[in-house]
């Protein structure tokens, strides 16, 4: 049997990154449907006398644990009449009217029942998506969240990368653990690390219940979100909860002094093999209406971990963005996912997160992977500490706020070493196991836990278990650092204590300031209303986000080897030559004066060099001319052209673009061009010298082999666009041009 | 006016009326309204109060009081769950951590039978925490309905 052919293309393109994922059909029975699922019921609310009796095409009799959590607490039935009479296409409308007032929608949303909201936001495209996430965000200001976490659990590292994710301007820091028992020692680095870096970062530290409460007790961390809600009431129970014992949970971590904020996303009721044959996105719009009802001030939602599984059926991006859309519709603080590894592809999570990233949310990511994704004990890093500057680099492309600040080196290194030094004095203070000046130095500088030195782990857990067992809180590490000489940190630690004990943040999309002020959706609410309205990208706030640490300043560069001697002479104009050998090699107005280098670095007067040793080898006789009256490749080298004996010259811009021409010749025509000069090496340069010395003598020449490099004109266009500025101021209009000869 | 005083929870009387656009954040606009739960102010939480021994980790916590206003700050603001939420913190801000825990644990599915978590409610009653004790007996009359007790 013949073997079927394959094509080269097709199996290429089998080997990317992206075709590691599996895309699947939509099989609605298993809940694999993005949104508009068959199965999903009808928008319904019927209430008698008060009461509730219908709901989403179950009467009441038949509702679950959550449509009976929705019923008592969710549902505003002073509202529901008013909302569920509502078009869907006159609410989807509303979301993106920038006439109409967030307050009017999330008004609304309080009388709507799930498949209604999903319904609506299911209406929505893209771009109306990410315009209702823009106008429902609860907070003003767009902010980010970091995962801080190390294969080693050391501390000085977890201290380190912490402070350069405060340093960052990430407005909260999430660590957890590999093993149980470190979680103490873990969210103490945390703490002292985030207020060194910046004073006001809010920390958790993502373990068991019991473990997180003893942590918020002690002060150690300050927010919590691994309250995770399920969309069936199968799901729910498999999860060990129901509604009310999350609501529970959620007040009691509030009555610690703990933010709390809930988890959810599409994709988890169909992993957990009980979607009951409902589409993603309605399973979302219970879970955040619970999430609302339960009395928590937000959500991470946004698929999260499941996110691999949804974006296998079609629609799975959309469906994520439009539940972040749901849940600040619901006036919910969103972190919207983007921590988990959505795709292989670099282009396919990134097309993603634009849906997040361009609108913006309360934190952009539900956490951004500050070390390298290897050391992300989350299972996150989804963008990584090698995708910063991408990141930075997108956020100045778009005037976006991403959350994420440009820091220099210097200033990285400054706070990180501090930092570790830092943890360094708490756990000598405290009694812990020693933080060497090794790890210290390592700490400051390390890519990834590989460049940091191993410690006794043993002795670490045992020192953790004794740590909660002495009854070590917040109040005992800032007196700590304070004894040791870090007051600015010490400080810190008492700032948010002090925010503990006023509660503020306990408001929705709370976050604190460096000087301790906490912006939430209570005083610094989203009031968008279009243009020129809520958060905008500008001052010193944009100023700050194109300062790159790479970026450089134009009106430094181009100017090559400043202070050598110019290398060629000016002598007398030019007249046309007669010598039918001869071959004009025409250079541009700045050659080996204004400029002195081609774009890939080669000096004048070397390529000059190898072009006239070119033409001599060829047979031909050069002669040197500079073109005073233009810039472009072309007239200089049809100029040139012009002055030749044999009629043929070779062009040369400075910045090392070619051409060879003869005086017949329209000056936009050629008879060959090198346009790749970004390549070009004095061999290359030689060679083009014989070839137009083969012209001039009447020879049969076969065209100097180019090479080609697309990615150049991306590489070098800032350069080439110096390059060539300069050589146009050189430009002398009208001027004839002159001979030049080579100084020895 | 005042709420709370009347049931013997607070441990001082908490003003209501307060307005979100202009008492919050109340720990900048209104920090004569808090204190720890050892009654030191807030302007008194300080790296040199610690110094001087004046503040305990105790110190370092919300009161009753203090949730009870952020409560109000939520409903002021128009979040009413959030503020119903903010009272239940409030009302559970004086039961003892293990209490805290073994509430949850009672409330997750199938561990409790309804007596059981009736006893939960009357205990949370105890604590002057009646709001939360009908958030448990709305939970037993659900998980009843729904099989999630246990025989008891």
């Amino acid at each position: 049997m013949a073997e079927t052919p394959r094509s080269r293309r097709f199996v290429a393109r089998e080997a990317t990154a992206l075709r590691r994922e599996m895309l699947v059909e939509p099989w609605p029975e298993l809940g694999l449907v993005a949104s508009g699922g068959p199965a999903d019921p009808e928008p319904e609310l019927v209430v008698e006398a008060g009461v509730v009796v219908r709901l989403d095409g179950r009467a009441a009799e038949d509702f679950d644990v959550i449509d009976r959590f929705l019923v008592a607490h969710g549902l505003d039935l002073d509202v529901a009449g008013e909302a569920m009479a509502l078009t869907e296409a006159h609410l989807a409308r509303m979301l993106v009217d920038v006439d109409v007032p967030r307050g009017e929608l999330v008004r609304l949303a309080r009388g709507l029942t799930p498949a209604k909201l999903a319904r609506v936001v299911g209406m929505l495209d893209p771009v109306e998506l990410m315009m209702a996430l823009k106008k429902l965000r609860a907070r003003r200001d767009p902010g980010n969240q970091a995962h801080v976490t190390n294969l080693k659990e050391s501390p000085a590292l977890l201290a380190a990368d912490a402070a350069e994710a405060a340093r960052r301007g990430f407005d909260e820091l999430e660590t957890t653990v590999g093993v149980a028992r470190y979680a103490p020692l873990n969210a103490l680095a945390l703490l002292v690390g985030s207020q060194t870096g910046r004073p006001g970062v809010m920390t958790q530290c993502a373990v068991e219940e019991r473990r997180n409460l003893e942590l918020a007790i002690r002060g150690l961390v300050s927010y919590a979100e691994t309250l995770s809600v399920y969309g069936t009431e199968r799901v729910f129970a498999d999860g060990d909860d129901t509604p009310w014992s999350k609501a529970f949970l959620a007040s009691a971590y509030a009555s610690r002094g703990v933010k709390v904020r809930f988890t959810s996303g599409t994709g988890s009721e169909a992993l957990m093999g009980h979607a009951e044959g409902l589409s993603m996105l309605y399973l979302e719009a219970r879970c955040v209406s619970v999430v609302r009802a339960a009395g928590a001030q937000g959500v991470q939602n946004g698929s999260i971990s499941c996110v691999a599984l949804v974006l296998s059926v079609p629609g799975g991006t959309r469906a994520i963005l439009a539940e972040n859309v749901l849940a600040a519709w619901l006036d919910l603080e969103v972190a919207s996912g983007n921590d988990a590894i959505a795709s292989h592809s670099a282009i396919r999570k990134t097309a993603k997160l634009m849906g997040q990233f361009l609108p913006g949310t309360d934190f952009v990511t539900s956490g951004y992977s500050v070390m390298p994704r290897s050391d992300n004990t989350f299972g996150g890093g989804n963008y990584d500490a090698d995708d910063i500057d991408e990141w930075l680099t997108i956020q100045r492309d778009w005037q976006v706020d991403g959350g994420i600040e440009p820091v220099a080196e210097d200033e990285v290194l400054r706070v990180r070493e501090r930092a570790a030094r830092a943890v360094q004095a708490v756990f000598a203070e405290l009694g812990l196991p020693e933080v060497s000046e090794a790890e210290v130095e390592a700490a400051t500088v390390a890519h990834s836990s590989g460049d940091v030195p191993d410690r006794d782990r043993a002795a670490d857990v045992e020192a953790a278990d004794e740590l909660l067992a002495r009854g070590v809180a917040a109040l005992d590490v800032a007196l700590a650092l304070d004894r040791r000489g870090f007051e600015d940190v010490a400080e810190a630690i008492v700032g948010m204590l002090r925010q503990r004990v006023a509660a503020d943040y306990l408001q929705t999309s709370a976050v604190i300031e460096p000087d301790g002020l906490v912006r939430s959706a209570v005083n610094d609410p989203n009031a968008y209303l279009g243009p020129g309205t809520g958060y905008r990208l500008e001052g010193e706030r944009w100023a700050l986000l194109q300062a790159l640490p790479h970026v450089v300043d134009p009106r430094t560069m181009g100017r090559g080897a400043s202070g050598s001697s110019s290398l060629v002479e000016a002598a007398d104009v030019a007249t046309a030559g007669t010598d039918p050998a001869e071959v004009v090699v025409a250079v541009g107005p700045a050659f080996a004066d204004g400029l002195r280098e081609t774009i890939n670095g080669l000096a004048h007067a070397e390529v000059l060099d190898a072009i006239v040793s070119g033409v001599h080898e060829a047979g031909g006789a050069p002669r040197v001319v500079r073109v005073r009256r233009s810039a472009d490749v072309a007239f200089i080298g049809h100029d040139g052209a012009l002055l030749s004996g044999s009629g043929v010259a070779l062009g040369l811009q400075s910045k090392g673009t070619a051409v060879i021409h003869r005086a017949d010749l329209q000056p936009l025509d050629n008879l060959e061009l090198f346009g790749m000069s970004p390549l070009y090496t004095l061999e290359s340069y030689r060679a083009m010298g014989r070839n137009a010395a083969g012209y001039a003598l009447g020879q049969r020449v076969g065209p100097v082999p180019t090479e080609l490099d697309n990615f150049a004109r991306a590489k070098l266009i800032v350069s080439t666009t110096l390059l060539h500025a300069r050589e146009t101021r050189a430009i002398v209009p009208g001027a004839p041009a002159v001979e030049l000869s080579m100084l020895a | 006016m005042i709420v709370g005083s009347g049931q013997g929870r607070l441990a001082y009387p908490v003003p209501v009326g307060l307005d979100p656009a202009t008492d919050y954040p109340l720990g900048t606009r209104r920090a004569d309204l808090i204190r720890t739960p050892s009654g030191v102010g807030l302007e008194s939480v300080t790296l040199p109060a610690a110094r001087a021994g004046e503040l305990a980790a105790a110190d370092a916590r919300a009161t009753a009081e203090t949730l009870a206003l952020q409560a109000e700050v939520a409903r002021g603001a128009g979040r009413a769950q959030l503020a119903d939420g903010l009272e239940r913190a409030s009302e559970l801000a004086n039961v003892p951590d293990d209490e805290l825990l073994e509430i949850y644990t009672a409330l997750r599915p199938g561990r409790s039978s309804p007596a059981e978590l009736e006893a939960w409610a009357v205990r949370l009653d105890g604590h002057g925490a009646s709001r939360t004790a009908a958030f448990v007996r709305e939970a037993a009359a659900v998980y009843v309905a729904r099989g999630l007790v246990v025989d008891g």
